[in-house]
């Protein structure tokens, strides 16, 4: 076996054990305090929990899947956000063949892209060539109702969406000294930091949180569950150094770095919803809301982690 | 096999309808009839009866049928094959002239033969931009036929902007159908009440406007 796959066995071994002891404390939480369902916090919380199961399940099928099962797992989670993203933009039908190229030429594009380890065109191909090309696509009908937000709506759509997520899976193409083979477990690195500092700062603010931290954009979140998720999540990434070519100071700094991104990002991402009076992005996970609900602390960290380690590690 | 055929095409109309839009049904807290009832919905696309048919639960599924225009859904070998083999919709001639059996009466024997309707009283598709167009009579001629017949409205969001007309290519987007509670005519109630009060109770249950677009 190689040194690679035992890490990741290691891993996945810890992951299983962290989601039996939540779904043991969830079910012991449902038996003294929400025995009939009556308490949503609970019900929400055993939700979640489930919904990480099939999430983590989904991954690891991916990653078990080697470098195709990971393009792909993204790119569909690419369609799925886009999708809930041009749900609630300003669309015309002038703009109909626009979002059609969005979807069926972009997303499978920028994927193929990483397939093809092309990463010159790969970084520039959203943020030049659609965006050149949309609105000329767009303008070809003539419609200048409110013109500029439309095409600048679906520009962002296409960075948050497409071009930001689909640098987690970039992260396959970085060619590390001394890590050949291993670039898989850079992913679930960036994940589970991510991910971990959401679910910490969910905990610590449940527990101990007071003071809201943004009122405005969202009311639930804390200075003590902002503080206490981040510092966690930062100790955590930096136990995790062993799957990463990175020393446990790098990997700890690292770690701070991609949640405070992530944590930003969720800022950023609960002011679009207020902004088109939503609560949720929609409902594909269960007790989390939509796709982008779970993934914009993700979509955020991950193209500065890919640059910051493409640009101090890799050849 | 002919059953299998369309039984595959059925599956693979739903698996196509969830993977475009993502549709999620939004259910009365009472929940639907259980008996035949008459679904009705807002008109915007050719794809409306596929998304009230996809969400509802095999049980109710397997029983509904859509009421259609004959002249589309025979037009070709094509809208044959869905209109009447798949969907096995009740197919009614729109223009009075080429009518040779009676709109009402043949919904009315589909409801006393066990099935239930999903019905578009509007009569045609809406490209206008009013949220809902005026309801043709015949959902009122079909309830004081079967006064006994329960009728539920479903609002569908969003199908327009999935499928404008004349589009050929879908674009993804998350569509909802909400069902509301179940009406029914009230005793000697007028057409033009129960039109109203039909009309209110299906706009009633429209969300505001997400994206603001056409």
């Amino acid at each position: 076996m190689s040194a690679a796959s035992s890490d990741l066995l290691t891993l996945v071994a810890g992951i299983f054990g962290v989601l039996i002891l939540a779904s043991a404390i969830g079910y012991v939480l449902q038996q003294r305090l929400s025995p009939n369902g009556s308490n949503a916090a609970i019900e929400n919380l055993n939700a979640r929990i489930k919904a990480w199961w099939i999430m983590v399940i989904l991954i690891g099928i991916a990653f078990v899947a080697g470098r195709i099962g990971v393009l792909v797992l993204f790119g569909f989670c690419s369609f799925a956000a886009l999708r809930e993203f041009v749900t609630l933009i300003n669309t015309r039908r002038a703009d109909h063949w626009a979002l059609a190229a969005a979807f069926f030429v972009v997303v499978p594009v920028q994927y193929y892209l990483l397939w093809a380890e092309q990463y010159g065109i790969f970084s520039i191909f959203i943020p030049v060539y659609a965006f050149l090309l949309m609105p000329i696509i767009s303008v070809l009908r003539g419609d200048t109702e409110r013109f500029l937000i439309r095409i600048a709506e679906v520009q962002w759509a296409l960075m948050i969406c497409v071009f930001c997520a689909s640098h987690v899976p970039a992260l396959l193409t970085l060619n590390i000294p001394g890590y050949d083979g291993r670039n898989v477990l850079l992913i679930a690195f960036l994940v589970i930091v991510v991910q971990l500092s959401d679910v910490l700062q969910y905990v610590w603010g449940k527990l101990f949180g007071r003071t809201k931290i943004a009122p405005k954009l969202s009311p639930s979140k804390t200075v003590e569950g902002f503080v206490g998720g981040v510092i966690s999540a930062t100790l955590i990434g930096a136990a995790l150094w062993w799957i990463t070519p990175f020393t446990p100071v790098q990997a700890g700094l690292l770690a701070f770095i991609i949640t405070l991104m992530g944590f930003f990002g969720g800022l950023v991402m609960s002011a679009i919803k207020r902004d088109r009076g939503i609560k949720d992005w929609g409902n594909l996970i269960e007790g989390h809301g939509g796709l982008i609900d779970r993934l914009d602390s993700v979509v955020f960290s991950a193209p500065i982690f890919f640059h910051i380690v493409r640009y101090w590690w890799s050849l | 096999m002919k059953a299998f055929i369309t039984k595959a095409a059925a599956a693979a109309i739903v698996v196509f309808a969830r993977a475009v839009t993502a549709v999620r049904a939004i259910w009365p807290e009472e929940g639907l009839p259980t008996r035949p009832c008459v679904y009705f919905a807002n008109h915007s696309s050719h794809g409306d009866f596929v998304l009230v048919w996809t969400v509802l639960p095999p049980r109710l599924r397997r029983q509904a049928r859509p009421v259609a225009g004959a002249e589309y859904w025979l037009k070709s070998r094509l809208n044959r094959f869905i209109g009447r083999d798949v969907f096995n919709a009740v197919l009614i001639a729109r223009e009075r002239d080429q009518r040779t059996e009676d709109p009402v009466t043949q919904m009315a024997a589909a409801i006393d033969a066990g099935s239930s309707l999903i019905l578009f009283p509007e009569g045609t598709r809406n490209q206008s931009d009013a949220p809902l167009l005026p309801f043709k009579s015949g959902i009122f001629h079909l309830a004081a036929a079967r006064p006994d017949i329960e009728l539920v409205p479903v609002w569908i969001n969003n199908l327009n902007r999935v499928m404008p007309k004349g589009e050929i290519v879908p674009i993804p987007l998350i569509c909802t159908v909400t069902f509301g509670s179940a009406l029914r005519l009230a005793q000697d109630e007028a057409k033009d009440t129960f039109l109203e009060r039909m009309q209110t109770a299906l706009l009633a249950l429209s969300p505001k406007p997400a994206g603001s677009g056409e």
